[in-house]
């Protein structure tokens, strides 16, 4: 038993974890920019629910890469170039959308929101639906040779866990948005997140299911199908407390179905980090893709006293920024004069 | 070109382009927090416009740095797997480290302070951007580690024919990373520097232009008042104060800069020669510094390179601090490195089509010798413009000229030049290694890697061309509208951060922001959001 690699597998998938629950809202409150609000007001309400928190919530997705980097640098290496092209379009995605998010209201016209609301709803649809492409690929399998590098050209990456990966974290993240908005704010967007989220769950979680139950056929043990067994549950019970007005407990419930639907992938994957389609003999595992003792060793008493501090300041950034958003709170655009002053107005004292 | 080639430039595009955001990032976040420091001790209504004013560009700027990070991340597995493989062990470690002990920080606390304006108290709020700021450089510093140790290897044992972290401590201490840490504090603070000189000087031109201020008979200003909301005596007040923090700013980091930079030539002579006789396109050992060298300095060919003038002695000042050792020419080191290091790349198919090819050890010297020196006047440049910045406007505002004004809105550029210039040197002379070998005392002699060795095998150079062209079109069309924001928050003044001043009667006392945390009153939108997107 490896216990150092052992933990780090654990650690990643906690990061993977912990950046689809936090930035799963935000990424779908974008997408819901341009399906579920209105008008520019409740734009601007979606938009102010994840403002002071989207940016903290990415850098999971930075510390999920560097820490396979630092802990599995095999691991690393191979799902990043294999999926060179798919990446590519996740990258181009978080750029668009985080640049949208503070340039959006600094021009004062329709065509100027508009164009960035674009890049909000089809920037975080492509990066979760991409990030979701590679979670479900490490899961089940990409065409690595023996070195680990990508046998087929450019698209030999593609497979159905793909697509079922890309969907299951799109699904996700947009009931994971409308737990959150409901929870987040009040009025109209509120009311109709909570019926949007009884309404859709049953179709948006299906994907990540699907994905879940797929990884058990293909190398599922006892424990990761109870797992698997819970997350459903929790999703039941999600639904039966949205219906009931219960959005705090829908939203946890919610982020107990990621939990039990990641454990149980990842669990069942274990000790495999990417299964080679090739050859069984090509795949990473948690023994042939990590790095030494000393720097996982290392790491472990940096994460030990790192991760719980960033949990504990994230989790007072929400308390700060914890009172309900709707459109009576939302300012009025402000468009303001070049400071050139015309002479009329000047007064000499 | 191949695949290596093109993700050569792709990483050297996306890497200057990056670090034109972060020094501006870095510097401007350490000035804005004394600004509202200031404004927290003192209550000076000029010091909380000018965090406002400052602050608001600092975000615009901030956000691009974040975008283009991620890239950055990225890159090393996607297109660079073999390097990632190789270095893994000791590389990554930093780069986890990065994210997790200093960009949470710095993206959480600057999300508190953005939005956090009436939500926390005025001493918390404040705390949250000095934090965020801290985190900056905390960011710098394990980057900056990273980087080190590909400059210069160290705390590792070769294991299996991969480095394997032995020594930490050696690693986190690496005295190229020590040296190196500061030397980049510095050149950002110089680009915070150069951009408030700039933009405070254009808007004391604009004022004298407008009428608003005029000069007295004996050369002193007088600041006046227009009618327009925020350009009042006050702002005559932000500008100036603005203008002097910048120009002595500048100064202050382009000594910084120096100083440190002179460590680093010296530990550059230990660990990486051939980069120091590079930088100088310097043929033959000697001890004089090329003031001037022709001929054609880009052929790697030493026949072909004439050093006009030279001083005599200070080769060997930058080297190691005396004026009389001798500094290995190229010549001289190209013999050592083949003897060490071999004459032809191994034929080994990591190197694909470049297996067996002769080495070239000699970097592209134009980019190395002109990149030296590039960096050395771009930077002093700034530092004697924020001098001659200060003299001119001794008695309180600038001169009436509109060609000044111009060379002070466009001597902004010039700290940016000097880093991005400073960096293509660092990384370019040392080529032809991503790892580079130390013939020093302390290094690792036996630890290098060959750039050739380290791209992606599996990735075909048409999807790395993909990127590389849409990534660089993409960079090309945010830079443009990062610039036309800049500009138009620029020409909008205080206002522009502070619709407070033109929606509301304009008040003294700024600072008394209510700040109760009582329950939901409908209608206090204020309460909720002190700041929306």
């Amino acid at each position: 038993m490896e216990l150092l690699p052992t933990i780090w597998f654990i650690a990643i998938a906690v990061l993977w974890t912990g950046y689809l629950f936090l930035e799963g809202f935000d990424l779908g409150v974008g997408m819901l920019m341009k399906i579920f609000a209105r008008n520019n007001t409740e734009r601007r309400v979606l938009l102010n629910t994840i403002g002071p928190v989207w940016d903290g919530n990415e850098v999971w997705l930075l510390t999920a890469a560097g820490a396979t980097f630092a802990a599995f640098p095999f691991w690393y290496a191979s799902l990043f170039s294999a999926l060179y092209l798919p990446l590519l379009l996740v990258l181009v995605s978080l750029i668009f959308r985080a640049v949208a998010f503070e340039y959006r209201g600094k021009v004062d016209t329709d065509r100027w929101r508009n164009t960035w609301d674009w890049a909000i709803a089809v920037g975080s649809f492509l990066a979760a639906f991409g990030v979701g492409a590679a979670l479900g690929l490490t899961t089940t399998g990409l065409p690595l040779d023996a070195n680990g590098d990508r046998n087929g050209g450019p698209f030999a990456w593609f497979s159905w866990y793909a697509v079922l990966g890309g969907l299951a974290v799109v699904g996700f993240a947009l009931l994971h948005a409308l737990a959150f908005l409901a929870l987040k704010t009040d009025g109209d967007v509120r009311h109709r997140a909570r019926q949007w989220f009884v309404r859709l769950l049953p179709v948006l979680l299906l994907p990540m299911a699907g994905w879940a139950i797929g990884v058990q056929v293909l190398s599922g043990k006892a424990w990761t199908l109870f797992v698997l067994a819970v997350a459903v549950v929790a999703a039941a019970v999600a639904w039966a407390q949205a219906r009931k007005g219960n959005e705090g407990r829908a939203f946890l419930a919610t982020g107990v179905f990621l939990l039990g639907g990641s454990a149980s992938i990842f669990g069942a994957v274990f000790p495999v980090v990417l299964p080679s389609t090739i050859d069984p003999a090509f795949n990473l595992t948690i023994a042939n893709a990590s790095s030494s003792d000393y720097t996982l060793g290392l790491m472990s008493i940096v994460a030990c006293v790192g991760l719980p501090l960033v949990i504990a300041y994230q989790a007072w950034t929400y308390w700060v920024f914890r009172r309900r958003v709707s459109a009576a709170h939302i300012p009025e655009a402000h468009s303001f004069l070049p400071a050139v002053a015309a002479k009329a107005l000047i007064r000499k004292d | 070109m191949d695949a290596l080639e093109i993700a050569r430039w792709q990483f050297g595009i996306t890497t200057v382009y990056h670090f034109m955001m972060v020094p501006l990032t870095i510097g401007l976040g350490l000035v804005v927090a004394v600004m509202q420091t200031v404004w927290h001790r003192t209550g000076n209504p000029a010091y909380l416009r000018m965090t406002k004013f400052w602050g608001k560009l600092f975000l615009i700027n901030f956000i691009m740095g974040v975008a283009t990070g991620i890239v950055q991340e990225f890159q090393f597995g996607m297109a660079w797997s073999e390097y990632s493989r190789f270095v893994g062990d000791v590389f990554g470690a930093p780069l986890a480290l990065e994210a997790l002990l200093a960009f949470f920080v710095e993206s959480t606390f600057l999300g508190l302070w953005i939005f956090g304006w009436k939500q926390l108290k005025q001493g918390v709020h404040l705390a949250c951007l000095w934090i965020a700021v801290v985190g900056s450089f905390f960011s710098a510093y394990f980057i900056i580690v990273a980087n080190s140790w590909m400059q210069h290897p160290v705390g590792v044992t070769m294991i299996d024919g991969r480095p394997v972290m032995t020594d930490a401590w050696a690693v986190f201490t690496n005295n190229t990373a020590l040296v190196a840490v500061p030397h980049t504090l510095f050149g950002a603070l110089a680009v915070a520097g150069g951009f408030l000189l700039g933009i405070a000087w254009y808007h004391l031109w604009r004022r004298r232009r407008d009428g608003i201020d005029t000069v007295g008979a004996d050369g002193k200003i007088i600041a006046g008042e227009a009618g327009i909301p925020g350009r009042d005596r006050t702002d005559y007040s932000v500008w100036i104060k603005s203008l002097r923090i910048g120009a002595v700013v500048a100064m202050i980091s382009f000594a910084g800069t120096a100083l440190t930079g002179d460590l680093q030539g010296k530990l550059m002579f230990e660990q990486q020669p051939m980069k120091m006789a590079a930088a100088e396109a310097a043929c033959h050992d000697g001890t004089g510094f090329s003031v001037l060298s022709v001929g054609n300095v880009g052929s790697r060919n030493c026949d072909d390179i004439v050093a006009l003038i030279e001083v005599p002695g200070i080769l060997s000042y930058l080297a190691k601090g005396d004026f009389t050792t001798e500094v290995k020419g190229v010549n001289s080191l190209l013999d050592q490195y083949k003897a060490d290091y071999g004459t032809h790349l191994p034929d080994n198919p990591i190197y694909g089509d470049r297996a067996g090819q002769e080495i070239e050890y000699v970097p592209v010297m134009e980019v190395t010798y002109w990149g030296f020196r590039a960096m050395i006047g771009f930077g002093g440049l700034a530092a004697l413009a924020a001098l001659v910045a200060l003299w001119l406007t001794r008695k309180g505002t600038v001169p009436e000229s509109r060609w000044l004004m111009r060379l002070a809105v466009f001597g902004i550029l010039a700290p940016f030049g000097a880093n991005a210039a400073g960096w293509i040197f660092t990384e370019m002379g040392r080529q032809p290694f991503v790892v580079a070998p130390n013939p020093d005392l302390n290094g690792i002699d036996q630890v290098f890697m060959f750039t050739a060795a380290a791209v992606s095998p599996g990735v075909s150079a048409g999807e790395i061309l993909t990127s590389l062209i849409v990534l660089t079109l993409i960079y090309a069309v945010l830079l443009v509208v990062e610039v036309k924001l800049l500009v138009k928050y620029v020409r909008g003044g205080v206002a522009s951060a502070m619709p407070e001043l033109v929606h509301a009667p304009v008040d003294e006392n700024e600072d008394a922001t209510p700040r109760d945390g009582g329950p939901d009153k409908p209608g206090a939108s204020d309460d909720v959001l002190a700041f929306a997107y």
